[in-house]
């Protein structure tokens, strides 16, 4: 289990056991985790202008947190996007102790499964606050709720279709080192996306019905 | 804009290029810019016409548009450069001479070369075009071609990312440059301040083209950040610790890092003015809680980070060539890396600084402007290094040397003057400025463009095979420190005269020598970037006299100048195996440093790909069909984008193999050239005697 001993930076490879992938990972894996780094700045920076605009200027009038946020959706989707994330360390155990293809797309369908879910229930909120006049054009704190909630339901949909792709890949290559690194990259994505979320539930949500 | 959209060709029609403006008014200003997008139409025809009747179709689309190699990339990256540097440099001219004739009356307050509005056009599309069409590429291609041989490493971490990189950046210019002949850049400036650019006050195409060329170029910088430092963490040689990194590493260390977290937010300033620009958002209008200060906070997170982006570069290039053409060991190492990343880290603390007149307390702006106070003390210790680096060298005054010596005069000023404009106090009576213009050219100039030409001299030998004629290569630089100096030091006195920066006109008739003056510096920067040109012509045409085939030419002490040069695809027979800090150097004191290995095994390549030019074609079918509003064309170009990168993902990328038979060839037939050619003194450095094969007897690095 521990990489501690060969060099390698723990959590980033698939284990001595799996050989050219292992290697591979190293720098696949590592880029990736850069690259998100990235993707977190850009989420770092919505947070906080959500931050700027959550207040009676930035309102501006439109309708606010009470009025639109539904705490009993926003509960379900946690649920079901955290549930998600949990469901994607079987993904990787199957990978790791070489559990075989279809125990590896049993365990993709479920995260893709709730991940569609959380993406139903909350596109169900946004239109009912679209209908609500909760649009982006009604305020700043508005433009900054659709833009930082929206691109996070996106970097989900994005996952949801990369899971569709390994499934792909895995029926047309199987199981081997190139799709294994490429779980392993998907993993850290997915998690991330969980990450993030436990962000905009209680800095978008909770803080200001507090 | 109250035109109709038309849904095929959204809002363009015939009335879009500059030569409507021409027929309706026959002015300097409309012949200017009618002229400008002549120069534009030609040159495409004429390179196109070129490329065609030399046949090199083939060649260029084989060997260098679809590489993977870093190296290719990397020249390909300052060729970009260097073509938008022309009209840069063409561009600041134009405004200095429009300055020069811009003393207008009460009655008649509007003179001079160009209209108002095309001078802030101008002055936008020279900031813009300066810092991310010039100065990134030019950093970006040096260390791409420089870094993986430093390391010691066959190519990037993720060649064809790189390859993307350089296709995003080459759309990004490819707007920048259509907005010559296709419609109008925007009058934002190179910041692109909200409110005045947001949909109310800039309707039309002029911002969007800035906003569409500056985020897909931008997200190509994010990616060659994580590609650089990925290289630097996982590609060394084996024995490249960190502290044997030569210093240009170490640069290339801290711009990865600042790149990927200081790109972001470039990012999403510019995505967020797209969203209120075309879908009515809030973000930085002045009513319904819009916040313009945010785009300001947000911008100069990116925009500060983003200049030691630029001079970090060539703080590396400096640290080379002054421990080269001295002959020594570079002094105080460890202190430069200390600074390089104290800088890299400080800069991100420093950001309000550009707007300390915009309200907030006594108390923010000072802590701000202590921060960039104290980022001054690691440049300084650096400054100091490189000098002691000199202090009893053998100093060879080559043209990188001259460059050296002109950025350690002039760049100390420049920087002076960027601690008299971190004090709050005194930047409320020059902020906004010529004087601030002043500043920052001066440590631009100096810092980015003197580093970046330096390295291209110091490198070119490596990349082609053959060393830049010296004497052409002096001139040029005292142009540019000439030019330098006549073009803007009187724009320090004009800031203290009260002259603003970004004015079209003025009132006051003592601004007028002194605009003079900066006009003469001007046409010198002309003559530097003309002589900059027939450098390259000059000694291209001398190229067997000035042949270094040992690969050598300087005596250098760094992983690089051991393979031939022009180096091969694979840069080393073997990976070396690294034993100290200056391996080269180290090779040389042990006696016998062209010793090959002693066998040799099949190397992987990247592959040549086409996916780096399908993304660069739809990025700038994207770009263009939003700036314009033909929303089918966007889609189908997201579409394709999307489409690319899903296969990319997909497929695997097979290395090429290159067979170790043809590897121990190239490399055996080398070292059988250096055995036999005879090695050259330090005297010999600019004859043709110096074949790349020094003396390495005299070797004292």
């Amino acid at each position: 289990m521990s990489n501690g001993d060969n060099g390698l930076y723990p959590g980033l490879n698939l284990g001595a056991g799996h050989g050219d992938a292992h290697d591979q990972a190293e720098t696949s894996v590592f880029g990736f985790w850069v690259f998100l780094m990235s993707d977190l700045i850009i989420f770092g920076i919505l947070f906080v202008t959500y931050a700027a605009a959550l207040d009676p200027v930035g309102l501006a009038g439109g309708p606010g947190p009470q009025a639109l946020f539904d705490m009993r959706s926003i509960a379900i989707q946690t649920g079901l996007l955290l549930l998600g994330g949990a469901a994607y360390g079987g993904v990787s155990l199957a990978v790791k102790y070489d559990g075989g293809a279809g125990k590896v797309v049993a365990w993709l369908a479920i995260c893709a499964g709730l991940g569609a879910g959380f993406l139903f229930f909350e596109i169900r909120d946004f239109l009912h606050q679209a209908q609500e006049g909760g649009i982006p054009q009604a305020s700043g704190w508005l433009s900054a709720y659709w833009a930082l909630v929206g691109l996070h339901g996106l970097h989900v949909a994005v996952g949801i279709a990369w899971i569709g792709a390994s499934a792909a890949q895995i029926a047309v290559r199987g199981l081997d080192d190139v799709v294994k690194v490429r779980l392993s990259m998907l993993g850290v994505f997915w998690h991330f996306l969980d990450l993030v979320w436990i962000g905009i539930f209680s800095f978008v949500f909770l803080v200001p019905l507090s | 804009m109250s035109q109709p959209t038309s849904p095929i060709f959204g809002r363009l029609d015939w009335t879009v290029t500059p030569y409507t403006d021409l027929l309706h008014h026959v002015t300097s200003s409309t012949i200017v810019g009618a002229g400008a997008a002549t120069v534009l139409v030609l040159g495409t025809l004429g390179a196109v016409a070129l490329v065609t009747r030399m046949g090199w179709w083939g060649p260029l689309f084989r060997d260098w548009l679809t590489s993977a190699d870093a190296k290719k990339i990397g020249i390909m990256y300052i060729v970009l450069a260097l073509v938008m540097m022309a009209r840069g440099i063409v561009e600041g001219f134009v405004m200095r001479a429009h300055q020069a004739t811009a003393l207008g009356t009460l009655s008649a307050p509007e003179s001079g070369l160009v209209a108002p509005d095309h001078f802030a056009q101008l002055f936008s599309t020279h900031g813009t075009i300066m810092i991310f069409f010039v100065a990134m590429p030019l950093l970006i291609g040096l260390i791409n071609f420089v870094l993986p041989q430093q390391l010691g490493a066959r190519d990037m971490a993720f060649p064809v990312l790189n390859q993307v990189s350089l296709g995003l950046t080459a759309a990004g210019a490819a707007l920048v440059m259509v907005s010559l002949l296709i419609g109008k850049f925007g009058t934002g400036g190179w910041t692109v301040y909200p409110p005045y650019t947001g949909i109310a006050y800039s309707p039309g195409e002029g911002v969007d083209y800035w906003l569409w060329a500056i985020t897909i170029s931008g997200i190509g910088s994010t990616l060659t950040g994580m590609n650089f430092a990925v290289t630097i963490f996982k590609k060394r040689a084996p024995g490249m610790h960190f502290m044997r990194m030569p210093l240009f590493c170490w640069t290339s260390l801290c711009v990865a890092i600042m790149l990927i977290y200081a790109m972001p937010a470039l990012t999403v300033s510019s995505a967020m003015l797209m969203l209120d620009r075309y879908a009515g958002f809030h973000f930085f209008t002045n009513g319904a809680g819009g916040n313009m200060m945010n785009y300001a906070n947000i911008f100069w997170m990116f925009g500060h980070p983003e200049v030691y982006i630029l001079i970090l570069p060539a703080f590396g290039v400096f640290s080379e060539i002054s421990s080269t053409f001295s002959g020594k060991k570079l002094y105080g190492y460890t202190s430069l890396v200390i600074a390089s990343m104290s800088i890299a880290v400080i800069s991100f603390t420093v950001w309000l600084h550009h707007f300390f007149t915009m309200g907030q307390s006594a108390n923010v702006n000072i802590a701000f402007g202590i921060a960039t106070m104290i980022i001054g003390v690691p440049t300084g210790v650096k400054i100091y290094d490189w000098m002691a680096t000199m202090w009893r060298g053998q100093v060879r005054i080559t043209t990188p040397m001259v460059y050296l010596i002109g950025f350690f005069m002039l760049f100390v000023i420049g920087g002076l003057s960027g601690i008299i404009l971190a004090n709050p106090s005194i930047d409320y009576q020059v902020h906004n400025s010529t004087f601030l213009v002043a500043h920052f050219h001066n440590v631009i100039i100096p810092g980015v463009l003197y580093g970046m030409l330096a390295g291209i001299h110091y490198w070119f030998p490596k990349a082609f095979g053959f060393r830049l004629c010296e004497t052409w290569g002096r001139r040029t630089a005292f142009l540019f420190v000439g030019g330098f100096l006549l073009t803007f030091m009187p724009l320090y006195v004009l800031g203290l005269m009260g002259m603003p920066r970004r004015s079209p006109t003025f009132q006051n008739p003592d601004f007028l020598p002194w605009m003079y003056v900066a006009g003469v510096g001007a046409v010198l920067m002309l003559c530097a970037l003309g002589s900059l040109g027939w450098t390259f012509w000059s000694s291209w045409r001398r190229r067997a006299d000035l042949a270094v085939p040992g690969g050598d030419p300087w005596n250098g002490g760094t992983l690089e100048w051991s393979s031939p040069a022009p180096v091969p695809a694979w840069n080393y027979p073997r990976i070396p195996d690294v034993k100290a800090r200056d391996d080269w150097s180290a090779a040389k004191r042990g006696g016998d440093p062209w010793k090959g290995p002693d066998d040799y095994a099949d190397i992987e390549m990247p592959a040549n790909t086409r996916f780096g030019l399908v993304l660069a074609a739809a990025a700038f079918a994207l770009g263009f069909a939003m700036v314009w509003h033909v929303w089918w064309m966007g889609v189908a170009a997201l579409l394709a984008i999307v489409a690319a990168v899903m296969w990319r993902g997909m497929i695997v990328l097979e290395p090429e193999i290159v067979p170790a038979a043809e590897v121990e060839r190239a490399d055996r037939q080398f070292r059988e050239w250096v055995a036999a050619a005879p090695p050259a003194s330090r005297a010999d450095e600019e004859t043709p005697r110096n074949r790349g094969v020094p003396d390495i007897t005299e070797f004292a690095g």
